[in-house]
């Protein structure tokens, strides 16, 4: 579904990436941590071209990300993405959040995309709050509502960039829920995450990057069980032990 | 001194007309001039302030560009600039084309490119201001849901934007009023200048310039209650929470 290969890009002649490649199959879910600045979001923002690379090749399903003919637009109607502070339209209700993207992107008909909407709303547990302003709800129900955002456009694989670091302890839970039952489903997801509760339960495989480089890309057992990088044994015990 | 406000409604040298009606014709031009000013400073200066947040770098550049040669050289120099030098340096026939427009409506077009272009440019700031102090994180979750960075602009960058920067624009909207009767000194009888003339046939000063400065100040009145009411239809439940 998504495939990374040699992935390389710089900021200037900060190289943000080096070399990196990995692969996450159709119904896969692959974690990505790492220490802060390590290029965790810089990759994953590199899968939907909010980012540019200079180097290697992308593709989503087929199709090259960097490619210059590429229609971008419509391949990010395809990938839904989740982003640490939810960024949800503040000016819009929920129904018109959820609903926008599929009336000016897919061309739906609006009682669809409502309908569509009103349906992913109560899936997150929001429905009673359809008609309210994002702002007139919590950190963990917002970020609900933008997983449903994402959902509402039928998206072949999901990207989440730290969905619950910008969250208080007690809303993380459901948003981790809600990502469970995502995986669960059979969605491809690839997630930047530190909660490795959500990693042990639902991911396949855990990808652990250090300055741009991908260290580990393991199975989870063999990750969480034998780390092969001192690297990686150090961030796990620091994050595994608070 | 003493205000004798019937002067107002003395005859004056225009036949049948009094110093009243004198006055309010110049309001009518002066709110003309202002209006249509400000709708050609909306367009020229949302486009000018979007093109410098876009990313194409020599778009930001002629923006920037833009912005500072119409904010930094004074009002009334570029009226002269346009009204007596523009016509001289351009081909003939336009530079005649331009000038066969009589009086009123020559000085009058002619006032609101200045003033509407003048203002655009200060509009254009606030415009880019408004738009790069939404986080960066609006425009990506646009560009993720699959829109253009055009639909990105329209349905989630600019109604922000544009809400943000209402305090801003009512004091540009009040401004552009008070600029207005620059004009008069291209030949706009607005209503700084009926005012002016209303004193030189009448030495009635007070009277006069009371009268003009009570207008000007309804006038920006209005403008401010407008802008209000447009900020309360505008609000959204919860913003203030939202903003981070
Ligand atoms: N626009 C930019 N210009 C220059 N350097 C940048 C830019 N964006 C990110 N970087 C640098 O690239 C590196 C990787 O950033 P990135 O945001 O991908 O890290 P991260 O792993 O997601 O970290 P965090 O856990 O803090 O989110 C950092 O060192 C950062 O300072
Ligand atoms: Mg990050």
């Amino acid at each position: 579904m998504i495939k990374i290969d040699n992935v390389s890009k710089h900021y200037g002649p900060f190289q943000v990436l080096k070399n990196c490649s990995t692969e996450v199959k159709k119904g896969e879910v692959v974690v990505v941590c790492g220490p802060s600045g390590s290029g965790k979001s810089t990759l994953i923002k590199c899968v939907n071209a909010l980012e540019p690379f200079q180097q290697g090749s992308i593709t989503v399903s087929g199709v090259s990300v960097g490619d210059k003919k590429t229609n971008l637009p419509k391949l990010r109607a395809q990938v839904g993405m989740v982003f640490q502070h939810f960024e949800l339209f503040p000016h819009m209700s929920l129904t018109e959040n959820l609903a926008i993207a599929q009336i000016k992107v897919l061309g739906r008909r609006r009682e669809e995309a409502m309908d569509k909407g009103m349906k992913l709303l109560e899936r997150v547990g929001l429905k009673a709050h359809a008609h309210k302003y994002p702002g007139q709800l919590s950190g963990g129900q917002q970020q609900r509502v933008a997983i449903a955002r994402a959902l509402a456009m039928d998206p072949i694989c999901m990207l989440f960039d730290e969905p619950t670091s910008a969250l208080d302890p007690e809303m993380i839970n459901e948003v981790l829920d809600v990502m469970v039952e995502l995986a669960q489903e059979g969605m491809t997801m690839m997630c930047v995450t530190h909660e490795m509760g959500f990693a042990k339960k639902v991911a396949n495989r855990v990808i652990f990057m250090d300055q741009g480089e991908i260290i580990e890309d393991r199975e989870k057992h063999a990750f969480f069980e034998t780390p092969a990088s001192d690297r990686a044994q150090q961030f796990l015990s620091k994050i595994l032990t608070h | 001194m003493s205000l004798d406000l019937n002067i107002f409604f003395e005859a004056s040298p225009d036949p049948g007309v009094t110093y009243a009606g004198m006055l309010l014709s110049g309001l009518a031009w002066t709110v003309a001039l202002a209006l249509l000013a400000w709708v050609l400073a909306l367009i020229v200066g949302t486009a000018v302030g979007v093109a410098r947040t876009l990313p194409f770098k020599w778009l930001v550049m002629l923006g920037n560009a833009y912005v500072e040669v119409f904010r930094n050289i004074p009002l009334l120099v570029q009226l002269f600039l346009w009204y007596f030098v523009l016509p001289e340096i351009l081909p003939a026939a336009i530079g005649n084309w331009i000038k066969s427009f009589d009086a009123p409506w020559g000085p009058f077009f002619t006032a609101l490119v200045g003033l509407g272009l003048f203002t655009s440019a200060r509009i254009a700031e606030q415009v880019r201001a408004g738009i790069n102090s939404l986080a960066k994180g609006q425009r990506n979750a646009g560009l993720a849901v699959g829109m253009t960075l055009g639909q990105t602009y329209r349905y989630v960058l600019l109604p922000m934007a544009a809400r943000r920067i209402i305090p801003p624009l009512t004091s540009e909207f009040m401004t552009i009023f008070k600029n207005s009767s620059v004009a008069l000194t291209i030949g706009v009888i607005e209503l700084t200048a009926q005012a002016q003339q209303m004193n030189e046939f009448t030495f009635r000063t007070y009277e006069a310039l009371g009268a003009a400065t009570v207008i000007y100040i309804i006038v920006a009145l209005t403008v401010n209650q407008l802008m209000a009411l447009i900020e309360r239809k505008s609000y959204i439940p919860g913003l203030i929470k939202q903003e981070r």
